[in-house]
């Protein structure tokens, strides 16, 4: 079997290097001589709804509204997440999964609905390293990154914080907050505000998601320049 | 209203000749910042020290992402034969730098030629009123300390449009370009179309004048549903090897400066250079003098190798550079940092194509050189990671290639400099 993994409108979600996700998981993948495709969708394709795993970005505030409206007209990530796949977002792809966004001129709107967490203005825009403990993935090594964003989320009773802050600015922006909640999970939905990209820098974090989309453990890498630079930037922070 | 400064009281000639006594002696005391500390003191003591400096003044700004410092070296060397230039070479393109490159204050008939900053050009445009104004493209840079990119498209806008004799010479490839010049609707005979390219598209996902998503990457760019599309160019290149100027006529051009963007910044001058009285002919004559561009396209023998050094500072310049690293046979030595100059988020390296360079050894150094390196091993590239620029080098043989964003090639650029003397 083939895995499928659909780059989500990377032309409007690709401001900050995060489609270099889609690059780390299909390497891990391919590495490890598991047949995996990449589908690299534009905001002018509908999107398909045979993926496995969906991935989506962050973005200027402009694109992401039309990124919201492209997936809310065309259904289509409800319907691969409904007949199983995976979807993984960051920043203002965590912000549109959600069940609404405020906007700069304070106008509501609504998001996808496929994570429980409301997106609010932030009086100052966040920016900074992030450090994190995942509370999802609790055998995880420490989760590292880099917030920025001008918004902030609040997650309802259905989502998990993905991981607690341990450094840094967690979904609710307040600074330097041990404790706070950082990225969001709910059931195969997983978020983050975190740039770097975050698969970059998290090694076993992409390889615990690439596990929930197999449905196995995988077979371990040999530890590279990415265990060094997660480690690196774990000891900056 | 703000409290005007007391020093008002002095006249603006004593406070220019004192901020310019200041610069000279912190430099003499070693405890210099070069380029802006005279600028700052002048502020400090009068913030309308830019207006005053350039009152009655010929002023050509150059601005854009990237080609800034290479396109104003291209202009003033082209001009310089006319008289007096006055310019800020070292590439201090914030306000301060553009006050201090007129302390002490040259004579009145000097003609300024001043690169800025993309997210200061409004103010600039606004306190110099100039003359000309060139544009030479936009996209992603430093996103973690400046606003994303659209929002200098309306602001450039705004600035233009305020001044009612102003010229432009404008990039027709760059769509963000265009949509900042259309929209400050200047008369069409103010405006100087220059088909420079533009290979990086990404930062215009949507029609920047109607907001529809549009096939970003078609050639020339076009919207099927507002209509907007390349303005018909004035001036074009033909290759890096010749430019055709507004007559249509063909001039051979050889410029000491390799890649496609030396090239583009060329082009982008000699049209400039045309409005101030420079024919094409004469200005890429000139041109092709220029070797080196503050260390930019530098070549140094170390040790018996040739090294030469490039800057490239976001995506769109890497895409540029990357080419040139292709084509070079050399060992390819590449820096990374992340400072507060180069933006403290080196996640843009992943909107770079590193796959281009497969089949080559590169060895990366600089502060976060591990994040390039990781770039490269998801790219497939084989490569090794050294400290610095001379552990680098030390680590290779023949002669090599440096390409390094902005505080890592400033670093390099010393510890070169100090190798090959």
């Amino acid at each position: 079997m083939t895995l499928t993994l659909v780059s989500v409108y990377p032309d409007l979600l690709g401001t900050y290097g995060d489609s270099g996700n889609v690059v780390v998981l299909q390497r891990r993948l391919a590495w490890r001589g598991i047949p995996v495709t990449v589908v690299t969708t534009s905001a002018r394709d509908p999107l398909p709804t045979s993926g496995d795993l969906y991935v989506l970005g962050g973005s200027e505030d402009d694109h992401q509204s039309l990124a919201l409206e492209r997936l809310r007209a065309s259904a289509g990530l409800s319907t691969a997440l409904d007949a199983g796949a995976h979807v993984f977002g960051v920043c203002a792809g965590l912000q549109l999964l959600g069940e609404s966004i405020r906007d700069v001129h304070g106008v509501e709107h609504p998001g996808l609905g496929l994570l429980d967490v409301t997106t609010y203005r932030l009086p100052h825009r966040v920016v900074g390293e992030v450090v994190g403990d995942f509370t999802q993935a609790p055998g995880l090594p420490a989760l590292t990154g880099f917030a920025n964003h001008g918004s902030g989320s609040r997650l309802g009773p259905t989502a998990q914080p993905l991981a607690r802050i341990r450094s840094g600015a967690g979904n609710d922006g307040a600074d330097v907050t041990a404790g706070s909640q950082e990225g969001a999970v709910q059931g195969r939905v997983v978020a983050t505000y975190l740039h770097g990209p975050v698969l970059a820098r998290n090694p076993a974090f992409a390889d615990w998601l690439l596990e929930r989309v197999v449905g196995e453990p995988l077979e371990p890498l040999a530890a590279g320049p990415a265990e060094a630079l997660h480690d690196e930037r774990v000891r900056s922070s | 209203m703000r409290a005007r400064s007391k020093w008002f009281a002095v006249p603006a000639v004593v406070v220019f000749r004192l901020a310019w006594l200041a610069g000279m002696l912190s430099r003499a005391t070693g405890r210099g910042v070069g380029g802006t500390f005279p600028g700052r003191i002048a502020l400090a003591l009068r913030p309308t020290a830019l207006r005053d400096l350039t009152a009655d003044r010929t002023v050509v700004l150059v601005s854009g992402t990237n080609g800034k410092t290479t396109t104003t070296r291209f202009l003033s060397t082209a001009i310089a034969g006319q008289g007096e230039v006055v310019t800020n070479g070292g590439g201090a393109n914030l306000l301060p730098g553009l006050v201090t490159a007129f302390l002490p204050p040259p004579s009145p008939s000097a003609v300024a030629v001043l690169e800025v900053d993309e997210a200061v050009l409004p103010l600039a445009i606004e306190q110099m009123k100039p003359r000309l104004v060139v544009l030479l493209n936009l996209s992603r840079d430093q996103l973690d300390r400046f606003q994303e990119v659209g929002s200098h498209v309306l602001r450039w806008a705004a600035a233009l449009r305020t001044q009612p004799t102003v010229q432009v010479v404008a990039n027709a490839d760059d769509p963000l370009v265009v949509a900042a010049v259309l929209r400050a609707e200047l008369p069409e005979q103010a405006v100087t179309w220059v088909a420079a390219g533009a290979p990086w598209r990404s930062d215009a996902p949507l029609c920047p004048l109607c907001g529809h998503a549009w096939d970003m990457r078609a050639e020339p760019w076009s919207c099927d549903s507002c209509g907007a599309t390349a303005p018909r160019a004035n001036w074009s290149m033909q290759g890096t090897g010749a430019i055709v100027d507004a007559r249509g006529q063909v001039v051979p051009m050889q410029l000491a400066l390799g890649g496609r963007a030396a090239a583009a910044n060329a082009v982008m001058a000699a049209a400039a250079a045309d409005l101030l009285g420079v024919a094409a002919a004469a200005a890429v004559e000139r041109f092709a003098g220029v070797e080196d561009v503050d260390g930019r396209y530098r070549t140094q023998v170390v040790a018996g190798r040739r090294v030469q050094l490039l800057l490239a500072k976001n995506p769109a310049g890497w895409l540029e550079v990357l080419d040139q690293l292709q084509a070079a046979p050399g060992e390819l030595l590449l820096g990374i940092n992340a400072r507060t100059a180069d933006g403290m988020d080196p996640s843009w390296l992943w909107d770079v194509p590193f796959e281009k360079l497969r089949g080559r050894k590169v060895v990366v150094f600089g502060e976060r050189g591990l994040d390039l390196s990781v770039r490269l091993h998801y790219a497939e590239v084989d490569h090794t990671v050294a400290e610095s620029v001379m552990t680098a080098l030390a680590s290779t043989d023949g002669d090599a290639l440096v390409a390094a964003n902005y505080t890592a090639f400033v670093s390099a650029r010393a510890e070169l400099r100090v190798a090959a003397a």
